[in-house]
């Protein structure tokens, strides 16, 4: 069995020099939008945030909500579960369409933001670096992840969706391959991101864990 | 100077894994930085601080000045006011001095390193002189948001030529053919200014102050200046003194070098004569821990700036888990979320009802605090601060890739 090895997520943050000042050079900002810019303004969000309570879900909606002061388009940016999409290029078709949308339905004068206040394009450069906490089993795993950091967290539940196998996080692969668990990866897919903090997060799928390790003991 | 396992308690120790494990990468590899002064200002102090950190991470860190006659500093002094957005004239003669200093330096400075960090305007023209196969990084501390467009034309004809800058929040970021990457300042959890302090310490340092503290304490603590301020802070105070008990604390410095600030001063003390609740206090500018025990004492830390650089005296207050008001300038709004780490405010009106609201519910005061502890921890410790310089060394010796495994 190949022991899973936590690896951590590290960024760098390039400033792209790209503003927008309205929804309209939003628009053409996140088409004209990379991969690491789309990543950077949709997972920086939750793992900025994890110490407070989520509020906007990615950098695209908090502007538009808090800056632009356009509520019904913020929350309905607010509303796009980036955790469901498989890839990064569909998390921007997802912000495009609504985009679109609302721009097509809204045609009278659109509301530009003061210089100082627009939104600045920005690119994550990725590290992924490895950690010292590796796992063979039920209670080996509950170890390394009350010790591992957040962004180690991130990286195998929410980030590791957009690579093969897609959709899957990496702890439900490993109960599933290496277990034929099929519960683990169950319950963890039903977490929601925006409904916990990741600290809150890492005490939930330890208690998942906790009662598999005890169920599959038992059995 | 402490050693890097010492900051676990207020990094994590996930964070420290973390740095040295990217410190590995870069054993032996010479980190050059060149700066214009070994002591004071925020730049020194951070190198000060951060070089002894690398050499225990196995890095080899080196630290030169430039160097220049009265006159050089006073034109780089002029350099720095027009990029800030304060207008300045500048000669012919003054850019002509700028050339003939770099090519002295280049002269006597050891420019030998894998990586350069260059600081600021000062030594930006040591471009020249770059090592074949070095990688350089120009990094800006200066908001470059208003500057002044000849003296950055000028200094653009050498800051494209890096192969990277390095500016401390996207609103400072100028059209370059080079890429940009966001580092902001860091604080240090364990300086004087920043480290715990016994409720011993704090109560004997306030004695001393003869700062009573039979009611809440609201303190401002910057440089008497105009763009801090200060007269907006009293007219605040006073429009919520018939709802609250409080004391409002305006901490600065002596400003005798700065006629400005004087007169900055005479103004607050007159504002705030016959006012009992208001104290006006001078400190000389060596007061880190006296500074320290003002704002642990503090129940609500205000720092009204009109007008912002980064505003890291936010972060030092939030690191103490206190309520911050501030201005939405610089910064500032990189450091707060309003209403999440602390309170964001444009007008002295705002600024009054934030007061007494917090005044008021100590329990949501609290959580801002703690949230901006958190924010800081995060996002503004000096461990954070190396290991975003290190990333950027991994990625320009890496092959600038987006991905890069470790």
């Amino acid at each position: 069995m190949e022991p899973f090895k936590f690896c951590t997520r590290l960024t760098l943050t390039e400033v792209t020099g790209r503003k927008a000042y309205n929804t309209a050079e939003l628009l053409e900002g996140i088409k004209a939008a990379d991969d690491a810019v789309i990543y950077h303004h949709t997972h920086r969000f939750i793992k900025q945030s994890h110490h407070l309570v989520p509020e906007g879900a990615n950098d695209f909606a908090y502007w538009v909500a808090n800056t632009l002061q356009a509520d019904r388009l913020g929350e309905e940016l607010t509303s796009i579960d980036i955790v469901q999409y498989h890839s990064l290029t569909d998390i921007k078709n997802a912000f495009v369409k609504m985009l679109e949308r609302h721009i097509a339905e809204n045609l009278g004068p659109m509301r530009t933001v003061a210089p100082g206040r627009e939104f600045h394009f920005m690119r994550a450069i990725r590290f992924s670096l490895p950690t010292e906490c590796s796992a063979s089993d039920y209670a080996g795993f509950i170890e390394c992840l009350r010790k591992v950091s957040v962004s180690s967290l991130y990286l195998h539940v929410f980030e590791a969706r957009l690579r093969p196998p897609y959709g899957v996080d990496d702890f439900s692969h490993w109960f599933r391959i290496n277990f034929n668990d099929e519960i683990v990866g169950r319950e963890i897919s039903r977490l929601d991101p925006y409904s916990y903090t990741l600290e809150g997060l890492r005490q939930r799928i330890i208690r998942i864990l906790e009662k598999r390790h005890a169920e599959v003991s038992r059995a | 100077m402490p050693k890097i396992d010492e900051y676990a308690a207020a990094a994590g120790v996930n964070a420290i894994e973390e740095l040295k494990a990217i410190a590995s990468r870069l054993k032996n590899k010479t980190i050059l930085n060149v700066n214009s002064t070994a002591v004071g200002g925020g730049v020194a102090e951070i190198l000060s601080r951060m070089l002894p950190m690398m050499t225990e991470l196995g890095i080899k860190p080196r630290w030169e000045l430039i160097k220049g006659g009265e006159d050089f500093y006073a034109v780089t002094k002029k350099f720095h006011n027009a990029l800030h957005g304060t207008p300045q004239k500048l000669t012919p003669s003054d850019f002509q001095l700028y050339r003939d200093t770099i090519k002295t330096n280049m002269e006597s400075i050891n420019l030998d390193a894998d990586i350069a960090l260059i600081h600021d305007p000062q030594p930006a023209g040591l471009i020249d002189k770059k090592p074949a196969g070095a990688k350089w990084v120009w990094r800006c501390h200066i908001d470059l948001s208003n500057r002044q467009q000849d003296v950055w034309d000028f200094l653009h004809g050498y800051v494209s030529r890096y192969d990277a800058a390095v500016i401390s929040a996207p609103s400072f970021s100028q059209e370059l053919p080079i890429k940009q990457f966001q580092v902001p300042p860091s604080i240090d959890p364990l300086a004087d200014k920043n480290r715990e302090l016994t409720h011993t310490e704090i109560s004997e340092i306030m004695q001393r102050l003869e700062i009573p503290l039979d009611k809440p304490l609201i303190t401002q603590v910057s440089r008497f200046d105009r763009l801090k301020d200060p007269m907006g802070v009293i007219e605040a105070f006073k429009k919520i003194q018939p709802y609250v008990t409080a004391r409002l604390l305006l901490v600065g410095g002596s400003a005798d070098d700065d006629p400005e600030g004087a007169q900055v001063l005479a103004e607050v003390r007159a504002a705030a004569e016959g006012n009992p609740d208001i104290i006006v206090l001078c400190l000389p500018p060596t007061s880190n821990v006296e500074i320290n025990a003002i704002q642990r004492a503090s129940a609500v830390i205000l720092q009204k700036s009109l007008k912002e650089g980064f505003g890291l005296t936010v972060s030092e207050a939030l690191w103490k888990g206190k309520p911050v008001i501030a201005g939405a300038a610089g910064g500032i709004p990189l450091q707060i979320t309003h209403k999440y780490s602390g309170i964001l405010t444009r007008t002295i009106e705002g600024t009054a009802y934030w007061m007494k609201r917090l005044l008021h519910e100590p329990d949501y005061a609290r959580k801002l605090g703690e949230n901006g502890r958190e924010h800081v921890r995060e996002n503004f410790l000096l461990i954070r601060h190396l290991r975003d310089y290190l990333l950027l060394a991994l990625y320009l010796e890496s092959g600038r890739k987006d991905f890069i495994h470790l």
